[in-house]
């Protein structure tokens, strides 16, 4: 039997919260009733005071650390960084790791039934926002007892969830940690989105989203649309130095097969990914980053959009970022300077691109560890574990 | 115990003030100004070591190269703006110089004496670019790129048409020698200087 090592926060099982109260969403629609399915590592304290709230990127999931089994091949998307002694250190901290609505992981969304119908929700599932991912998170942290977290935690499309939580919800959030994100997509940004929802759209087994139905799902799609968004996730120097031009075979065959590594690599992500990730979630998920704007609200003024914080906030940023590029990071720090917050600001130097923020690297760990032990000690709590 | 230098700005810095520090170090300067007087405000720092001891101490600290500037700070935010030992290593001083005084109304400047006499041994009597306390740096491998005396530094103040409003010199970090002194530009090896604009636009906080 393998063993797990010992900074990890081993096995670990899912839990579903169900909940009854109607969710009225940014939309315009309401969604009658919901389960989010959540893991949770460490211990809650008697104060309740020590949980840490983790937010999920585009394609992530509730299974952020440990193992569901020992004989799960790889542990959870953030293991480098939650467990005993890590940057999240789980003997301090209690986390609480969800799938979001609209999920395709346990959580209810496209692939649920709606119960109105008896059919599965698939595209009919209400168009889902960050915001009401917040509110949605807002109600888990009610039924866990948590009316504060300590830190509230996410890299990129997790770190926009978390600087909504500190607008929506200032007094339940002790500490924010927004890692590789931006106030907004741009141009570019939301162009890429475009590219991946219309492979998918237009891939014939799609069937207006009712693909399910037909007993089928639109693979060729969601695999050119994962193929086209890992491009945006690695830098150009992370890719050529994995790759550079190397050939599966010795000789160009002078055909349409696989011929470089990087193709292979490309297609073996996207068929990966095309079997696991649920299309339609893949669509509302892509639609919820492009509508992301807090400023919008304010006449595009974002320092005045940030300005209910009351916490302190760490921006964290990667060198080799192109998708969400340091100048992103540093415009939310500025609004955050200029509304007058706490906040620190670190540009990581790292090679790999947006991925960058799921990786062990030792000056992010330190400045990632160093903030959260502050944030431990500024609470007074005391090691649980 | 504090950098002799550091314990003198503390002293100088109002109660309740919002303040930048520029090449703030690990943040020893800030810890305290908050502790001691509510001074609120950010530190700007570069390197990595000095940034996470920051962020361990709860100083609210900003990754950026001075040289950029301080583009990202607006005109008249700021109550003072402090720059410790780090004049000499900048690419345009005199820019700077400027920057701090367009984002608040005063600003503390500390900076290596270049006339220092024992400076003065090693380059006019003995022929070699200074190495002392204040300059340990050999001349292939220094950051400070931009030495100047005190006598220089009181020129382009008055070039610039701003007040220097107080001033302390001191030799090596020895808190008892700080003291205004006879001959400074002479016997001095480090001076924190105290500037502020001539049009006042920013009432400090009481």
């Amino acid at each position: 039997m393998p063993e797990l090592p010992d900074d990890s926060v081993g096995l670990v099982s899912p839990q579903t919260a169900h909940f009854d109260d109607p969710l009225a969403l940014a939309c315009g629609r309401t969604l009658p009733a919901y389960d989010l399915v959540y893991e949770t590592y460490g211990t809650l304290n008697a104060e309740r005071s020590n949980a840490v709230l983790i937010c999920h990127a585009l394609s992530g999931h509730h299974h952020a650390a440990g193992f569901h089994s020992l004989d799960e091949r790889k542990p959870g998307w953030w293991d480098a960084h939650i467990g005993p002694g890590k940057s999240i250190d789980t003997n301090r901290f209690f986390v609480v790791s969800l799938n979001n609505l609209g999920g395709c992981h346990g959580s209810t969304g496209p692939t649920s039934q709606n119960p109105a119908t008896g059919r599965l929700w698939g595209p009919d599932f209400p168009m889902v926002t960050v915001t009401d991912w917040v509110h949605s998170q807002a109600r888990l942290a009610d039924r866990l007892g948590i009316e504060r977290f300590a830190a509230i935690i996410g890299g990129s499309l997790g770190g926009m969830q978390v600087l909504q939580w500190t607008r929506i919800y200032p007094e339940r959030i002790a500490n924010a940690v927004i890692i590789a994100a931006t106030p907004k997509l741009s141009a570019q940004n939301i162009a890429f989105n475009e590219v991946a929802r219309q492979a998918i759209r237009s891939d014939p087994d799609f069937h207006d989203g009712w693909y399910a139905e037909h007993g089928t799902a639109p693979r060729r799609g969601l695999k050119l649309a994962r193929m086209v968004g890992h491009i945006t996730y690695l830098s150009e120097d992370a890719m050529g130095s994995k790759f550079g031009r190397d050939l599966r075979s010795e000789d160009l065959n002078f055909g349409y097969d696989v011929e470089f590594q990087v193709e292979s690599y490309l297609r073996y992500q996207g068929d990966t990914f095309s079997t696991a990730f649920d299309a339609n979630t893949y669509l509302l998920m892509t639609k919820a980053l492009d509508y992301f704007d807090p400023a919008a609200e304010h006449d595009g003024v974002l320092a005045e959009a940030v300005a209910p914080g009351q916490c302190p906030f760490l921006v964290v940023s990667f060198t080799s970022d192109w998708r969400f590029p340091p100048s992103r990071s540093r415009e939310l720090a500025n609004a955050l300077i200029r509304a007058g917050k706490q906040v620190s600001y670190v540009n990581i130097d790292s090679p790999h691109g947006h991925d960058a923020f799921l990786l062990p690297e030792p000056r992010y760990q330190a400045v990632f560890a160093a903030f959260m032990s502050r944030a431990a000690q500024a609470l007074g709590l005391e090691e649980t574990a | 115990m504090m950098r002799a230098d550091l314990a003198l700005i503390h002293r100088w810095v109002p109660e309740g003030a919002h303040i930048l520090d520029l090449a703030c170090g690990d943040g020893t300067l800030l810890e305290a100004l908050a502790r001691d007087k509510q001074v609120t405000g950010y530190g700007l720092e570069i390197d990595p070591e000095g940034i996470t001891a920051c962020i361990a101490k709860g100083v609210s600290v900003i990754e950026q190269n001075l040289d950029e500037g301080l583009v990202h700070f607006e005109d008249d935010t700021y109550d003072l703006v402090i720059m410790t030992q780090a004049l000499q290593a900048l690419r345009r001083p005199d820019r700077m110089l400027d920057e701090m005084l367009r984002v608040a109304d005063e600003c503390i400047i500390t900076f290596p004496n270049f006339a220092y006499w024992r400076h003065r041994v090693h380059l006019g009597i003995r022929g070699y670019m200074p190495v002392s306390k204040s300059l340990p740096y050999a001349w292939y491998d220094t950051p400070n790129i931009h030495l100047s005396t005190f006598n220089d530094f009181e020129h382009l103040c008055r070039e610039k048409g701003l007040r220097i409003t107080d001033r302390a010199v001191g030799i090596g970090d020895h808190e008892g020698h700080w003291a205004t002194r006879l001959r400074p530009n002479l016997f001095g090896e480090i001076a924190i200087f105290r500037v502020e604009r001539q049009d006042r636009r920013r009432t400090t906080q009481p």
